[in-house]
């Protein structure tokens, strides 16, 4: 019983984890909390589902496709609106990330109506893999193995590309970077690309166990934004860790404690972590750029 | 006369104060020139036009022939000039070692998929890496940094800092190299290294150097020509001896009699 709460927490942190890591990576470099991310991420999914259901394409290039929507959306935002602000302040820019949510949401639910759609992975969903007294649903499997890669992959990217790196610095030090050579508003776009198709990868993990429709990513987004902040908002090895620890707690919570209150366990958890320890568990201390 | 680096008539203003009013001047390759002038005097942010972090109102910058005023910095920083701050601008969290690294941005060509895929010493992104290790190395023996070079920069004495700042400059290879106040917050020991370091840097690497100091002997030691500014205007330009001699500095460094 122990090992099985453990393993779906595990499950739904690693959604937590990709929600807080794409999270991460757009705060350390422009400092502001993207709360569309949630709705960027619903876009793509539906993306998904129309190739898939309209366009009749196999699973595998409509998720692709998506993935490519998705790296756009995020690249157009901050080419087109954050760009064009003049030494936005974080309330601005804030501003501007609510403002593309309520837009976004506008759309799905323009283009593709209210109703509730599937969408679901190729695979039997209720096959499971039997492991001594564990039993192993092969989505859960997915998306643990999904969200291990993407934490691989960029954990690799971010330590040994160059383009990895200019990310890293320019989240650092943007005029450092910037006397460097490195082409700051270049490396910005592609950070919101880059973590809009995180985001993604993550939508497309939940609508499998949610009903796809213009709300899918709301309780995935608060979760992974609380994840974040336990693990300290400007740190993607705590993001991740944040992401499982809140997944497990929260399953744990729910079968031993009360399954009414599980899911508000997560702002429990935020409201503590910044009574005791407002850096979050992972984080250095935060230092303000100037 | 000359056209590798001239100032022709730059001006920049903030709000209705002017920080540098009509200024001219020029640069011989491989000289150092220094410009000196009391606090506020426009000196940072003569630097910061040239650097690209500000805009100047008007006037030419040009440098290898080419009109640099009103680029980005980073298209500064390709044309081959990099510079130090005056407040260091470093990446704190990283070590010595990759900082002079991210110096080394512009010389960087693997791509993403090399980078990722870097898992034996023959792929093409570790054998680039290794080319700009042992550059990066070479920097660090000039510079004496060997013990810093795995410590995070956040964690060294200040007078180090700056010298890992000089190095990430180096890195880039400039033609030119800007450096704001090198040996401001230095120790006398540390401050006589770096003296002949910049020597160093302009004969054997051959790198021109443009730089802003305080300390008055060695701006006359070490400089081929100097250029003292007040109020963003032009006091006096020429060699060391010449600027020295000139009422006005004599005035403001030595105060009146």
């Amino acid at each position: 019983m122990f090992s099985q709460l453990i393993i779906n927490g595990i499950s739904s942190g690693s959604l937590y984890a990709l929600v807080a890591l794409a999270m991460v990576i757009i705060y350390k470099a422009s400092e502001v909390p993207n709360f569309a991310q949630g709705e960027m991420a619903t876009l793509s999914v539906f993306v998904a589902w129309h190739f898939v259901n309209a366009q009749f394409l196999p699973f595998y290039q409509a998720v692709a496709a998506a993935l490519l929507f998705a790296f756009a959306v995020g690249v157009l935002f901050e080419f087109t609106v954050l760009r064009r602000a003049e030494k936005p302040s974080i309330l601005e820019l804030i501003v501007m990330t609510l403002g593309l949510q309520m837009f976004i949401y506008g759309i799905i639910g323009w283009k593709w109506g209210a109703e509730q759609k599937t969408f679901s992975l190729p695979i039997a969903e209720d096959s499971v893999v039997q492991l001594g007294p564990v039993v192993i649903g092969w989505l859960n499997i997915i998306t643990i193995a999904t969200s291990l890669l993407c934490v691989l992959v960029l954990y690799l990217f971010f330590t040994r590309t160059k383009l990895g790196t200019a990310m890293r610095a320019v989240q650092m030090n943007s005029t450092a970077a910037r006397i460097n050579g490195i082409r700051v508003h270049r490396i910005m776009s592609l950070t919101w690309g880059l973590s809009a198709v995180i985001g993604t990868i993550a939508g497309i993990l939940f609508a499998p166990v949610s009903p796809l429709d213009p709300q899918l990513m709301w309780d995935p987004l608060l979760k992974g934004f609380a994840a974040g902040v336990l693990g300290g908002m400007t740190s993607p090895f705590g993001a991740v860790l944040g992401g499982y620890i809140l997944g497990i707690i929260e399953n744990l919570f729910g079968a031993y404690i009360s399954l009414e209150f599980k899911s508000v366990v997560a702002f429990a958890l935020i409201v503590l972590v910044l009574w005791f320890k407002p850096s979050g568990l992972f984080s250095r201390h935060y230092e303000r750029k100037v | 006369m000359n056209d590798f680096f001239t100032v022709t008539g730059l001006t920049r203003t903030f709000g209705g104060v002017v920080a540098i009013d009509a200024l001219d001047f020029a640069q011989k390759k491989g000289s150092i020139f220094s410009i000196i002038g009391p606090n506020g005097a426009g000196k940072t942010t003569l630097f910061n036009c040239i650097s690209g972090i500000y805009r100047p109102d008007s006037g030419e910058i040009c440098f290898q022939g080419r009109r640099i005023d009103g680029l980005k910095p980073d298209a500064i920083a390709r044309h081959g000039i990099a510079r130090t701050f005056q407040n260091l601008e470093l990446f704190f969290r990283m070590t010595t070692m990759e900082n002079l690294m991210l110096g080394r941005h512009i010389h960087m060509r693997t791509n993403i998929w090399h980078g990722l895929t870097m898992f034996h010493k023959n792929s093409t992104a570790a054998r680039e890496e290794a080319e700009h290790r042992e550059k990066v190395e070479h920097i660090i023996d000039l510079l004496d940094l060997q013990s810093a070079r795995d410590v995070p920069v956040g964690a060294l004495p200040y007078g180090r800092q700056k010298l890992v700042e000089l190095g990430r400059a180096l890195a880039l290879e400039p033609s030119l190299l800007l450096l704001d106040e090198p040996s401001a917050g230095m120790t006398s020991d540390e401050r006589q290294d770096l003296f002949f370091w910049i020597k160093d840097i302009q004969q054997e690497l051959g790198v021109s150097i443009l730089m802003i100091e305080h300390n008055m002997q060695m701006v006359m030691d070490i400089s081929d020509r100097v250029l003292a500014i007040d109020f963003g205007k032009k006091l006096v330009e020429g060699t060391p001896e010449e600027v020295a001699a000139h009422p006005e500095v004599i005035k403001a460094y030595l105060g009146e009699d």
